[in-house]
Protein backbone atom coordinates (compact mmCIF):
# COMPACT_ATOMS: atom_id res chain seq x y z
CA UNK A 1 0.00 0.00 0.00
CA UNK A 2 1.34 3.43 -0.80
CA UNK A 3 0.05 6.97 -0.54
CA UNK A 4 -0.29 9.51 -3.35
CA UNK A 5 -0.47 13.29 -3.24
CA UNK A 6 -4.26 13.30 -2.76
CA UNK A 7 -3.98 10.90 0.16
CA UNK A 8 -1.37 13.16 1.78
CA UNK A 9 -3.78 16.10 1.50
CA UNK A 10 -6.62 13.97 2.92
CA UNK A 11 -4.52 12.76 5.89
CA UNK A 12 -3.51 16.37 6.55
CA UNK A 13 -7.18 17.36 6.73
CA UNK A 14 -8.03 14.40 8.99
CA UNK A 15 -5.09 15.26 11.29
CA UNK A 16 -6.03 18.96 11.23
CA UNK A 17 -2.54 19.90 10.06
CA UNK A 18 -2.38 22.36 7.17
CA UNK A 19 -0.08 20.91 4.51
CA UNK A 20 1.03 23.51 1.98
CA UNK A 21 1.24 22.47 -1.67
CA UNK A 22 5.02 22.68 -1.73
CA UNK A 23 5.23 20.20 1.19
CA UNK A 24 3.02 17.52 -0.35
CA UNK A 25 5.63 15.68 -2.37
CA UNK A 26 8.14 15.55 0.50
CA UNK A 27 5.49 14.08 2.82
CA UNK A 28 4.50 11.64 0.11
CA UNK A 29 8.08 10.35 -0.09
CA UNK A 30 8.59 10.15 3.68
CA UNK A 31 5.27 8.46 4.41
CA UNK A 32 5.90 5.91 1.67
CA UNK A 33 9.37 5.19 3.08
CA UNK A 34 7.82 4.44 6.48
CA UNK A 35 4.93 2.44 5.03
CA UNK A 36 7.42 0.49 2.91
CA UNK A 37 9.37 -0.30 6.07
CA UNK A 38 6.33 -1.59 7.99
CA UNK A 39 5.17 -3.65 4.99
CA UNK A 40 7.29 -6.59 6.22
CA UNK A 41 4.71 -7.27 8.94
CA UNK A 42 2.71 -8.89 6.14
CA UNK A 43 5.09 -11.88 6.32
CA UNK A 44 4.07 -12.76 9.87
CA UNK A 45 1.45 -15.44 10.37
CA UNK A 46 -0.96 -13.82 12.81
CA UNK A 47 -3.87 -16.20 12.39
CA UNK A 48 -5.19 -17.26 15.82
CA UNK A 49 -3.14 -14.53 17.54
CA UNK A 50 -4.97 -12.14 19.84
CA UNK A 51 -3.99 -8.47 19.49
CA UNK A 52 -2.30 -7.11 22.60
CA UNK A 53 -4.68 -4.82 24.45
CA UNK A 54 -3.02 -4.67 27.87
CA UNK A 55 0.71 -4.54 28.49
CA UNK A 56 0.56 -6.10 31.94
CA UNK A 57 -2.07 -8.79 32.48
CA UNK A 58 -4.49 -6.75 34.55
CA UNK A 59 -8.12 -5.79 34.64
CA UNK A 60 -8.67 -2.07 34.45
CA UNK A 61 -9.36 -0.76 37.92
CA UNK A 62 -12.69 0.86 38.61
CA UNK A 63 -13.32 3.55 41.13
CA UNK A 64 -16.40 4.63 42.95
CA UNK A 65 -18.62 6.76 40.71
CA UNK A 66 -18.34 9.88 42.82
CA UNK A 67 -17.17 13.46 42.49
CA UNK A 68 -13.63 13.53 43.86
CA UNK A 69 -12.33 16.81 42.57
CA UNK A 70 -13.49 20.02 40.97
CA UNK A 71 -14.13 23.71 41.42
CA UNK A 72 -10.96 24.74 39.58
CA UNK A 73 -12.41 26.46 36.48
CA UNK A 74 -10.00 29.39 36.80
CA UNK A 75 -6.98 27.09 37.01
CA UNK A 76 -8.22 24.98 34.10
CA UNK A 77 -8.42 27.98 31.77
CA UNK A 78 -5.31 29.68 33.15
CA UNK A 79 -3.11 28.55 30.21
CA UNK A 80 -5.63 29.17 27.43
CA UNK A 81 -4.72 31.66 24.68
CA UNK A 82 -8.16 33.34 24.95
CA UNK A 83 -10.75 33.13 27.73
CA UNK A 84 -13.68 35.04 29.12
CA UNK A 85 -15.50 34.34 32.41
CA UNK A 86 -13.74 30.96 32.69
CA UNK A 87 -14.84 29.91 29.18
CA UNK A 88 -12.46 28.96 26.38
CA UNK A 89 -13.00 31.41 23.50
CA UNK A 90 -12.95 30.09 19.90
CA UNK A 91 -13.95 31.48 16.50
CA UNK A 92 -17.70 31.30 15.83
CA UNK A 93 -18.76 27.69 15.03
CA UNK A 94 -22.57 28.09 14.58
CA UNK A 95 -24.05 30.50 12.06
CA UNK B 1 37.09 22.33 48.52
CA UNK B 2 36.01 19.35 46.37
CA UNK B 3 33.90 20.07 43.32
CA UNK B 4 30.52 18.90 44.57
CA UNK B 5 29.24 18.32 41.04
CA UNK B 6 31.81 15.53 40.57
CA UNK B 7 30.42 13.40 43.41
CA UNK B 8 28.08 10.51 42.72
CA UNK B 9 24.47 11.02 43.76
CA UNK B 10 24.99 8.59 46.65
CA UNK B 11 28.14 10.36 47.89
CA UNK B 12 26.53 13.79 47.55
CA UNK B 13 23.46 12.68 49.49
CA UNK B 14 25.59 11.13 52.24
CA UNK B 15 27.82 14.21 52.45
CA UNK B 16 24.79 16.48 52.84
CA UNK B 17 23.29 14.16 55.47
CA UNK B 18 26.58 14.18 57.44
CA UNK B 19 26.74 17.98 57.10
CA UNK B 20 30.13 17.84 55.31
CA UNK B 21 28.54 20.49 53.12
CA UNK B 22 25.03 21.88 52.80
CA UNK B 23 22.30 21.24 50.27
CA UNK B 24 22.50 24.93 49.40
CA UNK B 25 26.20 24.60 48.55
CA UNK B 26 25.40 21.62 46.33
CA UNK B 27 22.60 23.53 44.56
CA UNK B 28 24.85 26.57 44.05
CA UNK B 29 27.64 24.42 42.61
CA UNK B 30 25.26 22.90 40.08
CA UNK B 31 23.63 26.21 39.15
CA UNK B 32 27.09 27.67 38.40
CA UNK B 33 28.02 24.62 36.31
CA UNK B 34 24.78 24.92 34.34
CA UNK B 35 25.34 28.61 33.65
CA UNK B 36 28.89 27.94 32.44
CA UNK B 37 27.83 25.20 30.03
CA UNK B 38 24.58 26.73 28.84
CA UNK B 39 25.45 27.94 25.33
CA UNK B 40 27.74 25.06 24.50
CA UNK B 41 25.68 22.03 25.49
CA UNK B 42 22.10 23.39 25.38
CA UNK B 43 21.03 20.69 27.86
CA UNK B 44 18.56 22.83 29.81
CA UNK B 45 15.53 24.64 28.37
CA UNK B 46 14.72 26.33 31.70
CA UNK B 47 16.88 26.82 34.80
CA UNK B 48 15.03 27.27 38.11
CA UNK B 49 17.92 28.64 40.15
CA UNK B 50 15.76 30.44 42.75
CA UNK B 51 13.53 27.44 43.23
CA UNK B 52 16.61 25.22 43.57
CA UNK B 53 18.01 27.43 46.31
CA UNK B 54 14.65 27.59 48.13
CA UNK B 55 14.26 23.83 48.00
CA UNK B 56 17.89 23.35 49.13
CA UNK B 57 17.36 25.67 52.11
CA UNK B 58 14.27 23.66 53.06
CA UNK B 59 16.37 20.49 52.80
CA UNK B 60 19.02 21.92 55.10
CA UNK B 61 16.30 22.78 57.62
CA UNK B 62 14.88 19.27 57.48
CA UNK B 63 18.36 17.82 57.98
CA UNK B 64 18.88 20.07 60.99
CA UNK B 65 15.63 18.75 62.44
CA UNK B 66 16.61 15.14 61.69
CA UNK B 67 13.84 14.70 59.12
CA UNK B 68 15.92 13.96 56.02
CA UNK B 69 14.32 12.01 53.16
CA UNK B 70 16.12 9.42 51.02
CA UNK B 71 17.12 12.07 48.41
CA UNK B 72 17.43 15.01 50.76
CA UNK B 73 19.21 17.93 49.11
CA UNK B 74 20.11 16.09 45.89
CA UNK B 75 19.90 18.44 42.87
CA UNK B 76 18.15 16.84 39.89
CA UNK B 77 17.26 17.84 36.35
CA UNK B 78 13.77 17.11 35.01
CA UNK B 79 12.98 16.22 31.40
CA UNK B 80 10.68 18.84 29.87
CA UNK B 81 8.06 16.09 29.41
CA UNK B 82 7.15 16.08 33.14
CA UNK B 83 4.56 18.58 34.34
CA UNK B 84 6.12 20.82 37.00
CA UNK B 85 3.78 23.24 38.70
CA UNK B 86 4.31 26.84 37.62
CA UNK B 87 7.46 25.89 35.67
CA UNK B 88 8.17 25.64 31.91
CA UNK B 89 6.63 22.36 30.62
CA UNK B 90 6.56 22.22 26.84
CA UNK B 91 7.82 18.78 25.74
CA UNK B 92 10.38 20.93 23.86
CA UNK B 93 7.60 21.90 21.43
CA UNK B 94 6.53 25.24 19.99
CA UNK B 95 2.87 24.24 20.32
CA UNK B 96 3.05 24.33 24.13
CA UNK B 97 4.47 27.88 24.14
CA UNK B 98 4.23 29.43 27.57
CA UNK B 99 2.58 26.41 29.19
CA UNK B 100 3.03 26.35 32.96
CA UNK B 101 0.98 23.54 34.50
CA UNK B 102 -1.24 24.04 37.51
CA UNK B 103 -0.19 20.61 38.79
CA UNK B 104 2.88 18.48 39.44
CA UNK B 105 3.53 15.08 37.83
CA UNK B 106 3.37 12.00 40.07
CA UNK B 107 7.03 11.10 39.47
CA UNK B 108 8.41 14.55 40.28
CA UNK B 109 6.06 14.82 43.31
CA UNK B 110 7.62 11.59 44.60
CA UNK B 111 11.12 12.99 44.13
CA UNK B 112 10.33 16.24 45.96
CA UNK B 113 8.57 14.23 48.73
CA UNK B 114 11.90 12.42 49.22
CA UNK B 115 13.82 15.70 49.50
CA UNK B 116 15.27 16.15 45.99
CA UNK B 117 15.94 19.66 44.64
CA UNK B 118 14.90 20.81 41.16
CA UNK B 119 17.54 22.55 39.01
CA UNK B 120 15.42 23.05 35.91
CA UNK B 121 13.91 21.47 32.83
CA UNK B 122 15.94 19.44 30.36
CA UNK B 123 15.96 19.60 26.59
CA UNK B 124 14.62 16.63 24.60
CA UNK B 125 13.32 15.64 21.19
CA UNK B 126 9.97 17.32 20.58
CA UNK B 127 7.25 15.20 22.27
CA UNK B 128 9.96 12.56 22.84
CA UNK B 129 9.98 11.73 19.12
CA UNK B 130 13.55 11.26 18.01
CA UNK B 131 16.84 9.50 18.63
CA UNK B 132 19.28 12.42 18.37
CA UNK B 133 17.67 15.33 20.25
CA UNK B 134 17.66 17.29 17.00
CA UNK B 135 13.87 17.59 16.75
CA UNK B 136 13.67 19.94 19.78
CA UNK B 137 12.14 23.37 19.18
CA UNK B 138 14.98 24.63 21.39
CA UNK B 139 17.71 23.29 19.12
CA UNK B 140 19.90 20.22 19.49
CA UNK B 141 21.70 19.18 22.66
CA UNK B 142 25.44 18.64 22.20
CA UNK B 143 27.03 15.48 23.58
CA UNK B 144 29.73 16.28 26.19
CA UNK B 145 31.78 13.47 24.59
CA UNK B 146 33.91 14.08 21.53
CA UNK B 147 36.06 11.72 19.49
CA UNK B 148 39.80 11.62 20.13
CA UNK B 149 41.44 14.88 18.92
CA UNK B 150 38.15 15.91 17.33
CA UNK B 151 36.11 19.10 17.66
CA UNK B 152 33.11 17.66 15.85
CA UNK B 153 29.84 18.01 17.75
CA UNK B 154 28.08 14.72 18.39
CA UNK B 155 24.44 14.03 19.31
CA UNK B 156 23.69 12.83 22.86
CA UNK B 157 20.99 10.48 21.53
CA UNK B 158 17.31 10.93 22.18
CA UNK B 159 14.74 11.54 23.11
CA UNK B 160 16.14 12.09 26.64
CA UNK B 161 19.26 13.78 25.20
CA UNK B 162 19.20 16.72 27.61
CA UNK B 163 18.91 14.34 30.58
CA UNK B 164 21.83 12.19 29.42
CA UNK B 165 24.08 15.13 28.48
CA UNK B 166 23.38 16.97 31.75
CA UNK B 167 24.17 13.90 33.86
CA UNK B 168 27.34 13.14 31.91
CA UNK B 169 28.59 16.76 32.03
CA UNK B 170 27.97 17.15 35.79
CA UNK B 171 25.05 19.56 35.31
CA UNK B 172 22.83 17.56 37.70
CA UNK B 173 23.36 14.62 40.07
CA UNK B 174 20.72 12.61 38.21
CA UNK B 175 17.83 13.26 35.85
CA UNK B 176 14.35 12.05 35.13
CA UNK B 177 13.82 10.68 31.64
CA UNK B 178 11.20 8.71 29.71
CA UNK B 179 11.44 5.79 27.32
CA UNK B 180 8.92 4.88 24.62
CA UNK B 181 11.22 3.00 22.22
CA UNK B 182 14.67 3.46 23.75
CA UNK B 183 14.66 7.11 24.82
CA UNK B 184 16.37 6.43 28.16
CA UNK B 185 18.73 3.62 27.15
CA UNK B 186 20.05 4.94 23.82
CA UNK B 187 21.10 8.40 25.13
CA UNK B 188 22.57 6.73 28.26
CA UNK B 189 24.68 4.52 25.97
CA UNK B 190 25.78 7.54 23.90
CA UNK B 191 26.95 9.51 26.95
CA UNK B 192 28.50 6.88 29.20
CA UNK B 193 25.68 7.07 31.75
CA UNK B 194 23.32 4.50 33.27
CA UNK B 195 19.65 4.56 32.29
CA UNK B 196 16.86 2.21 33.29
CA UNK B 197 13.37 1.88 31.88
CA UNK B 198 11.43 0.02 34.56
CA UNK B 199 8.60 -2.42 33.91
CA UNK B 200 5.53 -0.79 32.37
CA UNK B 201 3.31 0.28 35.28
CA UNK B 202 6.08 0.87 37.83
CA UNK B 203 6.18 4.67 37.39
CA UNK B 204 2.95 6.61 37.19
CA UNK B 205 2.36 8.30 33.84
CA UNK B 206 0.19 10.92 35.53
CA UNK B 207 1.50 14.36 34.59
CA UNK B 208 3.88 13.05 31.91
CA UNK B 209 3.03 14.54 28.50
CA UNK B 210 1.69 11.51 26.61
CA UNK B 211 3.39 10.21 23.45
CA UNK B 212 2.38 6.53 23.08
CA UNK B 213 0.55 5.55 26.24
CA UNK B 214 0.97 1.77 26.01
CA UNK B 215 4.76 2.18 25.63
CA UNK B 216 5.68 5.30 27.65
CA UNK B 217 7.49 4.71 30.91
CA UNK B 218 9.56 7.04 33.10
CA UNK B 219 12.93 6.18 34.58
CA UNK B 220 16.19 7.76 35.75
CA UNK B 221 19.49 8.52 34.04
CA UNK B 222 22.42 8.70 36.48
CA UNK B 223 26.19 8.36 36.59
CA UNK B 224 26.37 4.97 38.34
CA UNK B 225 24.22 1.86 38.69
CA UNK B 226 23.77 2.58 42.39
CA UNK B 227 22.66 6.17 41.70
CA UNK B 228 20.07 4.99 39.19
CA UNK B 229 18.76 2.43 41.71
CA UNK B 230 18.43 5.08 44.42
CA UNK B 231 16.51 7.38 42.08
CA UNK B 232 14.22 4.67 40.75
CA UNK B 233 13.05 3.67 44.24
CA UNK B 234 11.85 7.23 44.77
CA UNK B 235 10.26 7.62 41.33
CA UNK B 236 8.14 4.43 41.46
CA UNK B 237 4.94 3.81 43.35
CA UNK B 238 1.27 3.08 42.91
CA UNK B 239 -0.88 5.96 41.71
CA UNK B 240 -4.64 5.55 41.29
CA UNK B 241 -4.65 8.46 38.80
CA UNK B 242 -2.86 6.29 36.20
CA UNK B 243 -5.12 3.39 35.20
CA UNK B 244 -2.10 1.22 34.30
CA UNK B 245 -0.12 1.99 37.44
CA UNK B 246 0.65 -1.27 39.23
CA UNK B 247 -0.26 -1.67 42.90
CA UNK B 248 2.93 -3.39 44.07
CA UNK B 249 5.44 -2.69 46.80
CA UNK B 250 8.53 -0.81 45.55
CA UNK B 251 11.73 -2.62 46.56
CA UNK B 252 14.78 -0.80 47.90
CA UNK B 253 16.54 -1.18 44.54
CA UNK B 254 19.88 0.07 45.90
CA UNK B 255 19.98 -2.94 48.24
CA UNK B 256 20.10 -5.25 45.19
CA UNK B 257 23.03 -3.53 43.47
CA UNK B 258 25.83 -5.60 45.05
CA UNK B 259 23.93 -8.89 44.93
CA UNK B 260 26.09 -10.30 42.12
CA UNK B 261 25.12 -12.73 39.35
CA UNK B 262 26.22 -16.05 40.86
CA UNK B 263 23.81 -18.76 39.76
CA UNK B 264 21.92 -16.54 37.31
CA UNK B 265 21.27 -17.60 33.73
CA UNK B 266 21.91 -14.86 31.17
CA UNK B 267 20.27 -15.28 27.78
CA UNK B 268 21.95 -14.26 24.51
CA UNK B 269 19.40 -13.83 21.74
CA UNK B 270 20.83 -15.00 18.41
CA UNK B 271 18.49 -12.70 16.46
CA UNK B 272 20.29 -9.65 17.90
CA UNK B 273 23.45 -10.64 16.03
CA UNK B 274 22.42 -8.39 13.17
CA UNK B 275 23.97 -8.52 9.74
CA UNK B 276 26.61 -5.86 9.36
CA UNK B 277 27.02 -5.37 13.11
CA UNK B 278 30.25 -3.38 13.73
CA UNK B 279 33.07 -5.51 15.10
CA UNK B 280 33.48 -3.22 18.13
CA UNK B 281 29.84 -3.82 19.17
CA UNK B 282 30.25 -7.58 18.68
CA UNK B 283 33.41 -7.50 20.82
CA UNK B 284 31.75 -5.43 23.54
CA UNK B 285 28.88 -7.87 23.75
CA UNK B 286 31.21 -10.88 24.08
CA UNK B 287 33.23 -9.03 26.72
CA UNK B 288 30.05 -8.41 28.72
CA UNK B 289 29.16 -12.10 28.59
CA UNK B 290 32.67 -13.04 29.71
CA UNK B 291 32.44 -10.68 32.69
CA UNK B 292 29.11 -12.11 33.80
CA UNK B 293 30.41 -15.66 33.37
CA UNK B 294 33.51 -14.86 35.42
CA UNK B 295 31.25 -13.74 38.25
CA UNK B 296 29.33 -17.02 38.26
CA UNK B 297 26.53 -16.60 35.71
CA UNK B 298 25.63 -19.22 33.15
CA UNK B 299 25.34 -18.05 29.55
CA UNK B 300 22.60 -19.56 27.43
CA UNK B 301 21.85 -18.94 23.77
CA UNK B 302 18.16 -18.18 23.23
CA UNK B 303 15.90 -17.35 20.32
CA UNK B 304 13.52 -14.40 20.09
CA UNK B 305 12.25 -15.14 16.57
CA UNK B 306 10.01 -12.10 16.14
CA UNK B 307 12.71 -9.53 17.01
CA UNK B 308 12.98 -8.20 13.46
CA UNK B 309 9.30 -7.27 13.44
CA UNK B 310 9.46 -5.16 16.60
CA UNK B 311 10.62 -1.94 14.95
CA UNK B 312 8.09 -2.00 12.08
CA UNK B 313 5.29 -2.84 14.53
CA UNK B 314 6.46 -0.01 16.77
CA UNK B 315 6.23 2.43 13.85
CA UNK B 316 2.55 1.62 13.59
CA UNK B 317 1.61 1.41 17.27
CA UNK B 318 3.55 4.47 18.48
CA UNK B 319 2.40 6.92 15.76
CA UNK B 320 -1.18 5.64 16.07
CA UNK B 321 -1.25 6.34 19.80
CA UNK B 322 0.58 9.64 19.25
CA UNK B 323 -1.93 10.86 16.66
CA UNK B 324 -4.66 10.28 19.23
CA UNK B 325 -2.76 11.76 22.21
CA UNK B 326 -1.63 14.85 20.30
CA UNK B 327 -5.17 15.66 19.13
CA UNK B 328 -5.48 17.75 22.29
CA UNK B 329 -3.14 20.45 20.94
CA UNK B 330 -5.66 22.57 19.10
CA UNK B 331 -4.87 26.18 19.98
CA UNK B 332 -7.80 26.35 22.40
CA UNK B 333 -6.84 25.02 25.81
CA UNK B 334 -3.16 25.96 26.10
CA UNK B 335 -0.11 26.94 24.12
CA UNK B 336 0.16 28.37 20.65
CA UNK B 337 -2.84 29.66 18.71
CA UNK B 338 -2.55 30.79 15.10
CA UNK B 339 -5.76 32.57 14.00
CA UNK B 340 -7.70 31.47 10.90
CA UNK B 341 -10.94 32.46 9.18
CA UNK B 342 -12.88 29.72 11.04
CA UNK B 343 -12.24 27.19 13.77
CA UNK B 344 -10.98 24.46 11.41
CA UNK B 345 -8.47 26.81 9.85
CA UNK B 346 -7.36 27.87 13.33
CA UNK B 347 -6.76 24.20 14.27
CA UNK B 348 -4.89 23.52 11.04
CA UNK B 349 -2.71 26.63 11.20
CA UNK B 350 -1.92 26.18 14.91
CA UNK B 351 -0.90 22.55 14.45
CA UNK B 352 1.03 23.22 11.23
CA UNK B 353 3.09 25.94 12.90
CA UNK B 354 3.23 24.45 16.41
CA UNK B 355 4.46 20.94 15.56
CA UNK B 356 7.89 20.26 14.10
CA UNK B 357 8.47 18.11 11.06
CA UNK B 358 9.12 14.77 12.83
CA UNK B 359 6.01 15.18 15.00
CA UNK B 360 3.84 16.03 11.99
CA UNK B 361 5.22 13.05 10.10
CA UNK B 362 4.31 10.71 12.95
CA UNK B 363 0.86 12.21 13.50
CA UNK B 364 0.23 11.80 9.76
CA UNK B 365 1.35 8.14 9.77
CA UNK B 366 -0.77 7.48 12.85
CA UNK B 367 -3.79 9.15 11.31
CA UNK B 368 -3.34 7.08 8.15
CA UNK B 369 -2.99 3.68 9.86
CA UNK B 370 -6.04 4.36 12.01
CA UNK B 371 -8.18 5.67 9.15
CA UNK B 372 -11.19 3.78 7.80
CA UNK B 373 -10.20 0.74 5.78
CA UNK B 374 -6.64 0.51 7.09
CA UNK B 375 -7.19 -0.10 10.81
CA UNK B 376 -7.17 -3.93 10.56
CA UNK B 377 -4.37 -4.15 8.00
CA UNK B 378 -2.02 -1.96 10.04
CA UNK B 379 -2.97 -1.34 13.65
CA UNK B 380 -4.65 -4.65 14.55
CA UNK B 381 -1.90 -6.61 12.76
CA UNK B 382 0.80 -4.67 14.62
CA UNK B 383 -0.89 -5.39 17.96
CA UNK B 384 -0.97 -9.09 17.07
CA UNK B 385 2.73 -9.01 16.23
CA UNK B 386 3.23 -7.37 19.59
CA UNK B 387 1.59 -10.37 21.28
CA UNK B 388 4.11 -12.61 19.50
CA UNK B 389 7.07 -10.43 20.55
CA UNK B 390 5.95 -10.59 24.17
CA UNK B 391 5.52 -14.37 23.94
CA UNK B 392 9.11 -14.75 22.67
CA UNK B 393 10.33 -13.21 25.93
CA UNK B 394 7.90 -15.20 28.07
CA UNK B 395 9.17 -18.43 26.50
CA UNK B 396 12.79 -17.47 27.19
CA UNK B 397 12.07 -16.63 30.83
CA UNK B 398 10.00 -19.81 31.25
CA UNK B 399 13.01 -21.79 30.01
CA UNK B 400 15.03 -20.54 32.98
CA UNK B 401 16.60 -17.31 31.73
CA UNK B 402 16.89 -14.63 34.46
CA UNK B 403 18.02 -11.73 32.26
CA UNK B 404 19.06 -11.12 28.68
CA UNK B 405 22.23 -9.32 27.55
CA UNK B 406 22.31 -7.38 24.26
CA UNK B 407 24.08 -4.33 22.83
CA UNK B 408 22.26 -1.10 23.73
CA UNK B 409 22.77 0.62 20.36
CA UNK B 410 24.12 -0.35 16.93
CA UNK B 411 26.87 2.32 17.12
CA UNK B 412 28.44 5.02 19.28
CA UNK B 413 27.16 8.61 19.12
CA UNK B 414 27.03 10.06 15.61
CA UNK B 415 27.47 13.62 14.35
CA UNK B 416 24.96 16.46 14.51
CA UNK B 417 23.07 16.83 11.19
CA UNK B 418 24.22 13.40 9.97
CA UNK B 419 23.33 13.34 6.27
CA UNK B 420 22.43 9.66 6.19
CA UNK B 421 20.04 9.96 9.12
CA UNK B 422 18.33 13.16 8.08
CA UNK B 423 17.65 12.05 4.50
CA UNK B 424 15.88 8.83 5.51
CA UNK B 425 13.62 8.68 8.61
CA UNK B 426 13.90 4.88 8.72
CA UNK B 427 17.72 5.09 9.19
CA UNK B 428 17.21 7.19 12.29
CA UNK B 429 14.59 4.74 13.56
CA UNK B 430 17.14 1.89 13.37
CA UNK B 431 18.90 3.41 16.41
CA UNK B 432 16.21 1.76 18.53
CA UNK B 433 16.54 -1.70 17.00
CA UNK B 434 17.83 -3.29 20.26
CA UNK B 435 15.72 -1.31 22.69
CA UNK B 436 12.26 -1.15 21.13
CA UNK B 437 11.37 -4.83 21.71
CA UNK B 438 11.52 -4.15 25.45
CA UNK B 439 8.87 -1.41 25.23
CA UNK B 440 6.70 -3.56 23.00
CA UNK B 441 6.73 -6.29 25.69
CA UNK B 442 6.50 -3.88 28.66
CA UNK B 443 9.69 -5.30 30.22
CA UNK B 444 12.39 -3.55 32.26
CA UNK B 445 15.68 -2.72 30.49
CA UNK B 446 18.87 -1.05 31.68
CA UNK B 447 21.74 0.43 29.66
CA UNK B 448 25.15 0.41 31.32
CA UNK B 449 28.49 1.71 29.99
CA UNK B 450 30.69 -1.25 29.08
CA UNK B 451 33.48 0.02 26.84
CA UNK B 452 34.68 2.61 24.36
CA UNK B 453 35.11 2.54 20.63
CA UNK B 454 38.30 3.35 18.72
CA UNK B 455 37.51 7.05 18.98
CA UNK B 456 37.23 6.83 22.76
CA UNK B 457 33.45 7.26 22.72
CA UNK B 458 31.38 5.33 25.25
CA UNK B 459 29.46 2.19 24.27
CA UNK B 460 26.72 0.56 26.32
CA UNK B 461 25.23 -2.86 26.88
CA UNK B 462 21.58 -3.54 27.63
CA UNK B 463 20.14 -6.00 30.12
CA UNK B 464 16.49 -7.02 29.77
CA UNK B 465 14.65 -8.47 32.75
CA UNK B 466 11.47 -10.27 33.75
CA UNK B 467 8.48 -8.10 34.55
CA UNK B 468 9.04 -6.34 37.91
CA UNK B 469 12.51 -7.85 38.36
CA UNK B 470 14.54 -4.65 38.07
CA UNK B 471 16.65 -5.89 41.00
CA UNK B 472 18.36 -8.54 38.87
CA UNK B 473 19.11 -5.86 36.25
CA UNK B 474 20.79 -3.62 38.82
CA UNK B 475 22.86 -6.54 40.13
CA UNK B 476 24.00 -7.65 36.66
CA UNK B 477 24.61 -4.09 35.45
CA UNK B 478 26.76 -3.48 38.52
CA UNK B 479 28.93 -6.50 37.61
CA UNK B 480 29.48 -5.01 34.15
CA UNK B 481 30.16 -1.55 35.58
CA UNK B 482 32.68 -2.94 38.05
CA UNK B 483 34.39 -5.23 35.53
CA UNK B 484 34.66 -2.49 32.89
CA UNK B 485 36.05 0.04 35.41
CA UNK B 486 35.85 2.79 32.78
CA UNK B 487 36.92 6.39 33.11
CA UNK B 488 33.60 8.04 32.27
CA UNK B 489 34.65 11.66 32.56
CA UNK B 490 34.44 13.48 29.23
CA UNK B 491 37.15 16.14 28.86
CA UNK B 492 35.57 19.42 29.91
CA UNK B 493 35.66 21.55 26.74
CA UNK B 494 32.39 23.39 27.37
CA UNK B 495 33.36 25.69 30.23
Amino acid sequence: MSVDADTVRRIGRLARIRISEDEVSAYEGELNAILGFVEQLGEVDVSDVEPMTSVTPMVLRRREDAVTDGGHADRIVSNAPLTEDNFFMVPKVVE
Amino acid sequence: MTDLTRLSLAALRDGIAKKDFTALEAADAYVSAIEAAKEKLNAYVAVTADKARDMARASDERIAKGEAGPLEGVPLGVKDLFATQGVHTQAASHILDGFKPEYESAVTSNLWRDGAVMLGKLNMDEFAMGSSNESSYYGPVINPWRGKDSNTDLVPGGSSGGSAAAVSAWLCAGATATDTGGSIRQPAAFTGTVGIKPTYGRCSRWGVVAFASSLDQAGPIARTVEDSAIMLSSMCGFDPRDSTSVDMAVPDFAAAVERGVKGLTIGVPREYRMEGMPAEIEKLWQQGLDWLKAEGATIKEISLPNTRYALPAYYIVAPAEASSNLARYDGVKYGLRVPGKDITEMYEFSRAEGFGREVKRRVMIGTYVLSAGYYDAYYVRAQKVRTLIKKDFEDAFAAGVDAILTPATPSAAFGIADQDMSSDPVKMYLNDVFTVTVNMAGLPGIAVPAGKNGEGLPLGLQLIGKPFDEETLFAAARVIEKSAALDLAPSKWWS
